[in-house]
């Protein structure tokens, strides 16, 4: 076993250890719950005795470290239990959500990593010119715009001239291309959000490189300006892009949630909207633990690939 | 094809109007300022002064809104969804009330519960930041793995959490927000005064008796400021956006409260048939960021003397 599938274990466990006291928190903050949920669901006018056979069905009348074992070894068999709202399983009611959202987060990734990456290397090839001002003052103004307002301009421009559908609802058993075209404004709106980021550390990682003595070489040696930056900047910018890419995926799955309310999509995130406002507990915990478990997961994925890629972090000895 | 170009045509003619709008508000603020603020404000970029002018303008449009603002926050004036007119200057919204008064009384509302909750958010993790760098040892332990759990959750997520259990009201929100966001400036609060408590005056300063209070206020805090005020700037961003998505989702500022987020959230259905009103609370959002990113750009640029 190599050094690298150390580290990798390593920080593999790190992520386990952090997912276990992040299951904790999510499942710990609803006992601090001042009142009694049994209460809360029932309302002030139930008899004691329907109040104690809800607390039953509920597992209320176990101690909480019981309550949270059944809790955390259902999950790991991919049982979350029952929503309080419909008496449905839950696990019914996220499966297809889960994957409409990946769908969506993963569609916003594929058009907006290779787009700013271009767009970082273009604007620190011609810095200084109206190309990188105009790029500058674009993405600084667009990190901070709320999400719904970039979905609404976008609806207001490309939707209402009905190049696009400003619902994006989509029908069961609907062909990829369909898909694709049905949701192509949330994406969109996606895109913009986090490409402004992830253009400009692309940029300012590039830039910073530019000073140092072994790019002077190349460019003396008369190299050309495009070959200095992919062949000789990018290769060593590559670890702040990673990361600052990964960061902005994992934020693309908070986004995905205004997005989705906008636009009317069947995701994960729209489910735990509604369920906060029916204060549909079980639910709530449920999304909130695979939100935070994708996060978990890709800043995870950040650290490892960020340090696979700089050769002197893997040979420290 | 004409739409992208008016849009183009729009954009350009927005751009240079803020430009003038700059330009305008640095020559007066340099005339009626004292002469060493007036040194100071002359080299600020355009994009800044703007900025200030546009933090000015939201702050009086705040205070004087009652006096501003023609009909009541809550009055009911007229049908719904009435064009705009003389009398209803920008229409009349979901349920008849004035979208110009609502637009000037959401920006009282949610400024300054922006403001509050930032102003908690900052009490609350600047002290504990401080205190964690300067005892060090246990407290400091606990308070950051604590905090290291709380941000392993992303923010939305982890406030919708919260207001699942506590309840949607203004009270909790604010709650919610600020214990949230003072786990981030706990990070910086205690990375900053980190790289001082190390320093021989702090040592002098404790030798000389000064006990625990004094030494965080009087000795770290001075030296720790600026860039705990350029982040509150930034802070305040966030706080700002995080209460606007909340309002728009329905879980924030509750009606019949107006408020910009959940605003734009009841006329949605308007920009189908082709309206801009529900953009502009939308939009007064992002132009307060957008101008206060821009003032905290140049603070930023000026403290760390950054020239690309």
């Amino acid at each position: 076993m190599s050094d690298i599938w150390w580290m990798i274990l390593r920080r593999l466990a790190l992520g386990v250890l952090t997912l276990f006291v992040v299951t904790l928190l999510i499942f710990g903050a609803i006992q601090l719950l001042p009142g009694d949920p049994a209460q809360a669901i029932l309302g002030q006018a139930a008899t004691p005795e329907t109040l104690a056979a809800l607390r039953t069905e509920l597992g209320l009348d176990l101690p909480a470290w019981q309550r949270y074992l059944n809790w955390i070894s259902g999950v790991l068999h991919g049982d979350f239990g029952v929503s309080l709202a419909n008496k449905r399983p839950i696990s019914e009611l996220i499966a297809g959500r889960l994957a409409n959202t990946l769908f969506l987060a993963l569609y916003a990734a594929v058009i907006a990593v290779p787009l700013s990456l271009v767009l970082g290397v273009l604007a620190a090839l011609w810095r200084g010119s109206w190309f990188d001002r105009a790029i500058n003052v674009l993405t600084l103004s667009s990190i901070s715009f709320p999400e719904f307002f970039v979905a609404y301009i976008l609806i207001f421009w490309l939707a209402q001239s009905g190049l696009f559908p400003s619902i994006s609802n989509i029908p069961p058993g609907a062909p990829l291309a369909e898909k694709l075209y049905r949701t192509f404004l949330p994406a969109l709106t996606l895109t913009l959000v986090v490409t402004a980021h992830m253009m400009r550390m692309t940029r300012a990682a590039i830039i910073n490189l530019l000073a140092s003595p072994y790019i002077e070489m190349a460019r003396l040696k008369g190299m050309g300006p495009t070959r200095v930056i992919v062949h000789h900047a990018l290769p060593n910018a590559l670890a702040p892009i990673i990361n600052v890419v990964a960061l902005n995926l994992a934020y693309l799955i908070t986004g995905v949630v205004v997005v989705e309310v906008v636009f009317v999509y069947p995701g994960l995130g729209q489910l735990m909207v509604d369920s906060v406002a029916k204060r549909d507990i079980p639910v709530v915990q449920a999304a909130a633990l695979i939100f935070a478990a994708a996060y978990i997961l890709l800043n995870l994925a950040a650290d490892v690939l960020s340090t696979l890629s700089n050769p002197r972090l893997v040979n420290k000895r | 094809m004409v739409a992208t170009l008016r849009f183009t045509l729009w954009l350009a003619v927005a751009v240079v109007a803020a430009a003038v709008l700059g330009w305008l508000f640095r020559a007066v603020l340099t005339r009626i300022a004292p002469a060493n603020a007036a040194r100071l404000l002359r080299s600020a970029p355009l994009s800044a002064s703007f900025g200030m002018a546009v933090i000015v303008f939201y702050l009086l449009v705040a205070i004087l809104a009652p006096t501003i603002a023609p009909f009541g926050e809550r009055e009911v004036v007229g049908a719904q969804f009435m064009p705009a007119s003389s009398e209803f200057l920008l229409g009349t919204d979901n349920l008849g009330r004035d979208m110009f008064s609502r637009l000037i009384f959401g920006v009282r509302n949610t400024v300054s519960i922006a403001f509050i909750t930032t102003a908690l958010a900052f009490a609350v993790g600047a002290v504990l930041g401080l205190l964690a760098a300067t005892v060090s040892g246990w407290i400091d332990q606990l308070l950051s793995r604590v905090v290291d759990v709380l941000m392993a959750i992303p923010a939305l997520i982890f406030q919708l959490l919260l207001l699942t259990i506590v309840g949607t009201s203004i009270i909790n929100m604010i709650l919610v927000i600020a214990l949230i966001d003072s786990t981030r400036v706990f990070r910086l609060a205690r990375a900053v005064a980190m790289n001082i408590v190390v320093m021989d005056y702090i040592e002098a300063a404790k030798l000389r008796g000064e006990g625990l209070w004094r030494l965080i206020i009087r000795e770290i805090m001075p030296n720790a400021a600026a860039p705990l005020v350029a982040e509150f700037g930034l802070r305040f961003c966030f706080v700002f956006l995080s209460i606007s998505a909340l309002s728009f989702l329905g879980l924030g500022i509750q009606p019949p409260t107006a408020d910009l987020g959940s605003m734009v959230r009841d006329n949605a259905t308007l920009i189908t048939f082709g309206e801009v009103t529900p953009l502009l609370p939308a939009g007064a959002i992002a132009l307060l960021t957008v101008a206060v990113n821009f003032v905290v750009d140049w603070m930023l640029h000026r403290a760390s003397g950054l020239k690309e």
